[in-house]
């Protein structure tokens, strides 16, 4: 199988999950960018984080008219496996391929630590190695990343299990405290309606070696590795 | 019209002047007078302190690049070289804080990058007056967002630094900036114009008025008139610093070019004729072609604008069109503006005139070296002798109360606001004595360290300088790792002034004498002086940047304590040392006497014996005694377990109680050892004749220090840790 990397001007961990896809997972791993109308057949795009665009006007607001944009889309349209990671979430959520915006975090300060994070649903592509209510600790680093949709929405989103990580206390328990953002229901991770489409905030890429203080996100690319493999 | 008004606006002298005239053989014109006036200023040309640097050691082994370009460079093996700089924006960040401390930040990026190399890490020392005044608050906020602000952008992880608040930086605070890159050895890149003929290429933001006369401004104090020099600051673009980053690497590459530098301090006209100067030829350049924001700007304004995020770049006329066409992939603007003559001249046309024509050794070479005056602080020997107050009668309050000074303080309310994983290298955490970084691939893995103590530089500064060299160096030694090089930045009041020339001097061969006892040579710096406000200088502030290197990863020693039961072992043996520390400051308001001495051998033996426990894997935790003393020293491992781990501690020495737990005397480490590993550790300390006392062990839920068979601080983890995790957070909640 094959992972391709979107590479908007600004993106900057794109580096990191090209290291973790080629040199931790031992999988076929490409750049693609921005500019080209190429997906160069890969089977898994992943949306890395940074600040596309340096996001002066709105996180991700300008990558949604990159030429690749146009790929992407029909790629997400025919089923494709896609994973935007933090700031990938923000040109996901202005692409309007996954429901609602973002906010500023709720302290008003850029937020990068250690937090955890709880998996919701295993029943996905991104998931399915993992089980359901298991507890990850994971690095977070942005300014938006304050989740916020409609009463509307969010009561689809509950009611199809389009969520996929809430922020929790190390004990699983989802509380305000460990609530860093503000984030309504502690989201911090959804995924489109098609389940093809996942939208992270946390850095599963900063989480998959031991060395650095975690490997738990290490799960998220196992899952998607085994979905995509499962089905050659 | 040339006159006295004139010349003093531009920070020139009447001599300085009429050897302009000499050197040129003519009145220079009035861009070429702004020129002179910005490589002329001492911050581009360290007149005033470059006798003195000349006593640094700058070589050894594995010194690739010492002082003199963009920055240091040093050989860390496998064809791989780590470049890295410290610069100041002092002035700028107090003027407007947000842009200055982010502009500083995306200056000291482009030293790293011009040279070859990505930038894999950021640190910053900052200092500013108490957190107690709102005015220094809002000062903090925008420093703090202006460093988060641009290093987040650029995705180059912000791994460590200091943080101190004194009133002398009230209204004069510090924002020193340090950046760290890799380069392989046969891609670096210098500042060179060679190939007459060859084209010179803009590349990057458009000019605009923003930042000129930034240099000479960094070269005088403040007045009244700061509000005024508001418009000399720049303001920063990191998204296309991150696409110049990207661009610029991708020409150096592929090869594609000559020479390149970067348009910092005195921007188009330090680049143009420094890249002349370095390779002996000329440059020829017009300003017509000049990517412009504003309209109608001047040659004068043109030639001085620090616009930030613009690169000067030779190419070759083969190779050009592939480096525009790489810059065009960027969305940046390559603009041919010039090409490199024979001659050694520096050329400027503008409106089809000949705006500037002088000799670039004139110009960057030329500038008189000063030999200034210094004469010794007479209040030196006023606050010398002092009577030490009374020890305090209840130590658990005099203990919390230290661990609540915000200098002692966690900085996380600091550090979380910066990325410091992006590059996903970084493997101790800010919060750590030293930053460690794995080298993707490899087992060997990069320290560094950002140290500097004012408080002993202004009341000895000689010995504040050896104790910063020795203390960053014992932060790395901590972790395990053996320093290779040294950058610093020296931030001083006017040096017009012979107390403050002193204080230089001083520091400096304090400098120069530790680091030739640790065999580390200096690769580069930065001077800052006139960081004074109204007459009011700061007190002598060297920052000391040193990285290092540890053969294995793995083997890196952390500052938390491990295990239950681990053996807590003393390095090194205390003094009664209590002037000069944060403990007198707190309790007492006190900043006189004599502060911590240092012996630099017996220093270097304890560093190399931490160093070889750490690699035969004989301690678990390591940790410098230094700011707060043993006990905070005790406490930061206590924070830094994984699990709170508390500590039972009982002190023989006979001195004053406060000295043994608050005292700053110098070369003591504390390490942890697994009990079966003690004899063995005992018996090197031995062998390499070092003093170790075996003090306690990692037990219980409490901190639990006694003097003898005294109890004197006993405080429960929980309460220790939250008064030091919440210091910072408090003041900003409650009074912002």
């Amino acid at each position: 199988m094959k992972f391709g990397v979107v590479v908007f001007p600004g993106s900057n961990c794109d580096y990191d999950t090209f290291h973790v896809l080629r040199d931790v997972f031992d999988k076929e791993t490409t750049f693609l960018w921005h500019k080209d109308h190429d997906l160069k057949n890969c089977d898994c795009i992943v949306l890395p984080g940074g600040f596309s665009y340096g996001d002066y006007l709105r996180s991700g607001a300008i990558a949604r008219f990159s030429p690749l944009i146009q790929e992407i889309t029909e790629f997400a349209q025919k089923g494709g496996i896609i994973l935007g990671i933090c700031n990938g979430f923000q040109v996901l959520l202005e692409l309007g391929l996954i429901p609602g915006v973002m906010l500023r975090n709720k302290n008003l300060k850029f937020l990068c630590q250690h937090i955890h994070i709880r998996i919701e649903n295993d029943q996905t592509p991104f998931t399915r190695s993992s089980k359901a209510g298991q507890i990850l600790k994971i690095p977070i680093a942005h300014f938006d990343g304050n989740y916020y949709a409609t009463p509307e929405t969010l009561v689809e989103l509950k009611k199809n299990d389009q969520i996929v990580f809430r922020y929790s206390d190390p004990d699983g328990s989802i509380s305000e405290m460990a609530n860093v953002n503000g984030s309504m229901e502690n989201i911090a991770g959804l995924m489109n309606l098609d389940r093809n489409v996942l939208g992270m905030m946390p850095h599963p890429e900063r989480a998959s070696e031991a060395l650095l203080g975690s490997a738990d996100g290490k799960i998220i690319f196992e899952s998607i590795i085994d979905y995509i493999e499962s089905r050659k | 019209m040339i006159d006295k008004k004139l010349l003093e606006k531009h920070g020139l002298t009447f001599e300085e002047y009429n050897r302009i005239v000499d050197l040129i053989g003519k009145e220079p014109s009035y861009t070429e007078l702004g020129i002179f006036s910005l490589m002329w200023s001492e911050h581009c040309s360290y007149k005033s302190s470059k006798i003195h640097l000349k006593k640094l050691p700058v070589t050894g082994e594995n010194v690739i690049q010492g002082p003199g370009e963009n920055a240091g460079i040093i050989d860390i093996g496998d064809g791989m070289a780590a470049v890295f700089k410290i610069e100041s924006h002092n002035h700028p960040s107090f003027i407007e804080p947000y842009q200055g401390a982010a502009t500083g930040v995306g200056g000291i990026l482009r030293d790293i990058f011009t040279m070859g190399a990505r930038p894999i890490a950021l640190m910053n020392s900052l200092r500013f007056g108490p957190l107690s005044n709102s005015h220094n608050r809002s000062i903090i906020d925008g420093v703090v967002s202006g460093i988060a602000g641009y290093g987040n952008c650029m995705g180059v992880p912000t791994v460590g630094g200091e943080i101190y608040f004194h009133d002398s930086y009230a209204l004069n605070p510090l924002v020193n900036v340090f950046c760290l890159g890799i380069a392989e050895h046969d891609k670096i890149f210098y500042a060179k114009a060679e190939g007459t003929g060859n084209p010179v290429l803009y590349i990057g933001s458009k000019t605009g008025r923003d930042g000129i006369h930034g240099a000479t401004m960094a070269s005088a104090e403040f007045g009244e008139d700061l509000e005024e020099k508001r418009p000399n600051v720049q303001v920063g673009d990191p998204f296309k610093e991150k696409l110049l980053l990207e661009a610029c690497l991708e020409v150096m590459n592929k090869g594609l070019i000559v020479g390149i530098q970067d348009m910092g301090a005195a921007g188009l006209t330090c680049s143009s004729s420094e890249m002349a100067s370095n390779s002996g030829t000329g440059i020829e350049i017009n300003l017509d072609l000049v990517p412009q924001r504003e309209e109608g700007m001047t040659p004068y304004e043109i030639m001085l604008s620090e616009s930030q995020e613009r690169m000067l770049l030779v190419a070759t006329n083969k190779t050009v069109k592939e480096v525009q066409e790489i810059f065009a992939k960027w969305d940046l603007e390559a603009v041919i503006i010039g090409h490199v003559t024979d001659g050694n001249k520096l050329k400027v046309k503008a409106g089809g005139e000949i705006v500037v024509d002088v000799p670039v050794d004139a110009i960057v070479n030329s500038c008189p070296v000063y030999n200034r005056q210094s004469k010794k602080p007479a209040c030196l020997s006023r606050i010398r002798n002092i009577n030490l107050p009374a020890p305090p009668e209840d130590y658990n309050k005099a203990f919390l109360l230290v661990l609540s000074q915000p200098t002692i303080a966690n900085k996380e309310w600091v550090y979380r606001q910066y990325d410091h994983m992006v590059q996903i290298n970084t493997v101790f955490l800010p919060g750590a004595g030293a930053s460690l970084l794995r080298l993707k691939g490899k087992n060997r893995a990069l320290a560094l360290t950002l140290d500097g103590n004012a408080v002993y530089c202004y009341l000895d500064p000689r010995t504040g300088g050896k104790i910063a060299v020795a203390e960053a160096c014992r932060n790395l030694a901590c972790i395990g790792a053996r320093p290779l090089g040294v950058t610093n930045c020296l931030n001083f009041g006017n040096p017009e002034k012979p107390e403050i020339m002193w204080q230089f001097i001083e520091t400096v061969e304090g400098i120069a004498e530790a680091c030739k006892a640790f065999s580390i040579p200096v690769t580069g710096g930065n001077v800052s002086f006139y960081n004074e406000t109204e007459g009011a200088p700061i007190s002598p502030t060297p920052v000391l940047g040193i990285v290092g290197i540890v053969d294995d990863v793995h083997k890196a020693v952390s500052q938390g304590f491990k295990n239950e039961g681990d053996i807590i072992l003393l390095l090194g043996k205390t003094k009664e040392e209590l002037n000069g520390t944060v403990y007198l400051r707190a309790l007492h308001g006190k900043e006189e006497g004599i502060p911590p001495q240092i012996d630099l051998a017996a220093e270097k033996k304890v560093q190399d014996f931490c160093i070889e426990a750490a690699a035969k894997k004989l301690i678990a935790s390591a940790n410098d005694i230094s700011e707060g003393g043993l006990a905070v020293c005790l406490a930061e491992s206590v924070f830094s377990a994984e699990a709170f781990l508390g500590c039972e501690v009982s002190l023989k020495d006979s001195i004053r109680t406060d000295a043994l737990f608050f005292g700053e005397t110098q070369s003591r480490i504390i390490v942890t050892v697994e009990p079966e590993n003690l004899d063995t550790v005992l018996d090197l300390a031995g062998k390499r004749d070092i003093p170790i006392t075996r003090i306690g062990k990692v037990n219980g839920q409490k901190i639990f220090i006694r003097h003898g068979e005294k109890p004197c601080i006993e405080v429960p983890v929980a309460l220790a840790y939250n008064t030091w995790k919440n210091a910072i957070p408090k003041i900003f909640q409650i009074k912002s």
